[in-house]
């Protein structure tokens, strides 16, 4: 989501495209009224079909029974759901912690490293860099299996200290690239300033660099939290007996569907729409300040 | 979710560079990098990274390359002994049939995986093509996110819940049956459920229903910085508009469409929950054999030898990626030398 949230502010920033005659050829592209064409119909069937499961899921939350027949109006799965659902709550709190303290390491390594590979040069630095990038682009199943047999090879007990290991590890790139794309845009130029007036290199750190790249460390928290909330092969894994939502869900659909799930994906979609709108209000009165 | 964030971000940085950055800050950062070189706050800041991608990453790979190189124990542990049997077993065939075990299932999760991505480049294609033609972009592009945004598990139950035995869609068949049988006046009929789930097709489109913002995003992005005007200047010189899209445009958005391909290919290959879940035995893939023998087998040296060789795929892929971008940086610099 901040991803995307930094992919569209970077298409409304973007005011020097390629050149004259190719922001002619494109607005004029643009400007033709949309009319039937075979690439709006076949957007127009995709929607249908990436929103057809999230509807059905809505309609079914207000089912009266428990069956797959539609029966009547209730809410009942919603009383159920809030009222009592007590391990449902408990796995959304331990997938809360798990999500904030990997967030929290991976924000922590990945800021430091990002400002260090991109300012020095220095030995390790061309391994550090293609290390970061192996963990977004191995199938999960691999990065789950080795971490179990690695930790299971140094008598770790599994538990929450291994579900945040392993999310740490698979947040890390990410919460890596997003600071070092602001890194990168940063104007070095200012710490040498800040060197030259006197601050340690401490000072520096807290006082000038951190506070300039603060969005990236930001986007980067966060788009560790949706990861690490989202994640369930590499958790099945190493999760011993604690249960986090996702692992929740999947038990729930495994061993006799209950349509709690439904009213709890309801509260989830909307909590993202929620998020999405906000973004893209957020997005405009950005665009309009600049 | 990973990895096609990843190649977007790429994207915008290779953007950055390219477009933004006068040549004066180049100089000064050349400079500065250059003085850099003596300092020793560099790997201070960056091996802490370093160090836990080592620990928590790579040794664990290096562990389950040396594992698949060992002999199962009779306690699902390994014994410390160099044999290829694990890679043998690949190879094996049933006592009883005599036909071979894991095979086959290689061969499944290839053909499924190929056609559920080339479905979804399919349908990506006209998808970026319409978002980055409208007007209203930043709404589409927000569209293709929500579903994706959801938590995977959901989606698959939500298609459960379409495909299963009394599900949504068998309802739609029943009702239409019921309305043929009233007109043809057939009484002494019933209704008999048509089996969606637990086939191998609707793994195959659970699969494309999941990754399909993989393949968009990516193409997106390319047909969104591609050139119009040259699109323009092909039809002015009479090509059909089939032709301009199919000689100008498609090659154009080359590395997009490769990036879509490989960030859809490589998750569908490893894929686990969805032929868990709405697949049987005769659709698992390798990610299942791989959870199977972890879990229930307690074959580590087998279940290393299928990571060893996910692992190698997953490399070529990559390989190919980058060897395509390369080619095209490359195809590029030649024409500005020429001119």
């Amino acid at each position: 989501m901040e991803f995307l949230s930094s992919l569209i502010i970077e298409k409304l920033k973007k005011k020097s495209p390629k050149s004259e005659n190719f922001r002619h050829a494109k607005s004029n592209w643009k400007k033709r009224a949309v009319a039937f064409s075979y690439s709006n119909f076949i957007l127009c069937l995709t929607f249908l079909f990436l929103y057809i499961p999230l509807f059905v899921i809505i309609i079914f939350s207000f089912n009266k029974s428990e069956g797959a027949k539609l029966t009547g109006f209730s809410f009942r799965w919603y009383e159920e759901l809030f009222l009592h659902s007590g391990s449902l709550w408990m796995s959304l709190f331990y997938s809360a912690v798990v999500a904030f303290a990997s967030a929290l390491i991976a924000t922590i390594l990945g800021t430091l490293a990002a400002i260090g590979i991109s300012w020095y040069r220095f030995f390790g630095r061309n391994y550090i860099q293609s290390v970061s990038f192996l963990p977004m682009v191995l199938p999960e199943v691999i990065m789950g299996v080795s971490l179990l047999i690695f930790l299971s090879g140094i008598n770790m007990n599994l538990g929450l200290t291994t579900i945040i290991i392993a999310h740490a590890t698979f947040c890390l790139p990410f919460a890596y690239l997003m600071v070092s794309s602001r890194v990168d845009e940063f104007d070095y130029s200012i710490i040498e300033a800040s060197h030259d007036l006197g601050a340690t290199e401490k000072q520096t750190l807290f006082k000038v660099i951190i506070p300039a790249i603060m969005p990236g460390i930001v986007s980067g928290f966060m788009m560790s939290i949706t990861l690490s909330i989202e994640d369930f092969v590499i958790t099945s894994l190493v999760n011993g007996n604690v249960e986090t939502l996702p692992i929740f869900v999947y038990n729930m659909i495994r061993h006799g569907v209950s349509p709690v799930i439904n009213s709890l994906s309801f509260v989830l979609i909307l909590i993202i729409c929620f998020i999405a709108i906000l973004l893209r209000k957020g997005l405009k009165s950005f665009a309009a300040a600049h | 979710m990973h990895t096609l964030l990843k190649t977007l971000i790429n994207k915008m940085k290779d953007k950055k560079t390219t477009n933004k950055k006068s040549f004066q800050l180049e100089i000064a950062s050349k400079m500065h990098s250059a003085k850099l070189k003596q300092k020793t706050t560099g790997p201070a800041y960056a091996w802490p990274m370093g160090i836990w991608f080592t620990i928590f990453f790579i040794v664990p790979i290096l562990i389950i390359i040396c594992y698949s190189f060992m002999k199962k124990d009779m306690h699902g542990g390994v014994q410390k002994v160099f044999t290829l049997s694990a890679y043998k077993s690949i190879f094996a065939k049933d006592n009883d049939t005599g036909k071979f075990i894991y095979l086959p299932i290689l061969f499944r999760t290839l053909w499924m995986t190929i056609i559920s991505t080339v479905f979804s480049i399919l349908l990506a294609l006209p998808c970026g093509y319409a978002i980055a033609r409208s007007k209203h972009q930043t709404m589409l592009l927000i569209l293709v996110i929500i579903p994706f945004m959801t938590n995977s598990l959901i989606r698959i139950f939500a298609w459960q819940t379409i495909l299963g035995q009394d599900g949504l869609l068998n309802q739609i068949f029943k009702f239409f049956e019921i309305i043929w049988h009233f007109i043809t006046g057939n009484k002494d009929w019933a209704f008999v459920p048509h089996k969606f789930m637990y086939t191998k097709a609707a793994v195959i489109l659970v699969n494309i229903y999941m990754y399909l913002p993989y393949a968009i995003l990516p193409i997106f992005t390319s047909i969104d910085r591609f050139d119009f005007s040259l699109l323009e200047a092909a039809r002015d010189l009479g090509a059909t508009k089939f032709q301009s899209v199919i000689k100008i445009l498609l090659p154009g958005i080359k590395s997009g469409i490769v990036s879509s391909i490989i960030f859809t290919f490589i998750p569908i290959f490893g894929n686990y929950t969805v032929p868990q879940l709405v697949g049987s035995t005769k659709s698992y893939m390798l990610g299942n054999i791989i959870m199977d023998q972890i879990q229930k087998a307690r074959n580590i040296p087998l279940a290393s030898a299928f990571s060893v060789l996910l692992t190698i795929v997953t490399m070529i892929a990559i390989l190919f990626m980058l060897a395509s971008d390369k080619h095209e940086k490359n195809l590029k610099k030649q024409e500005k030398n020429n001119h």
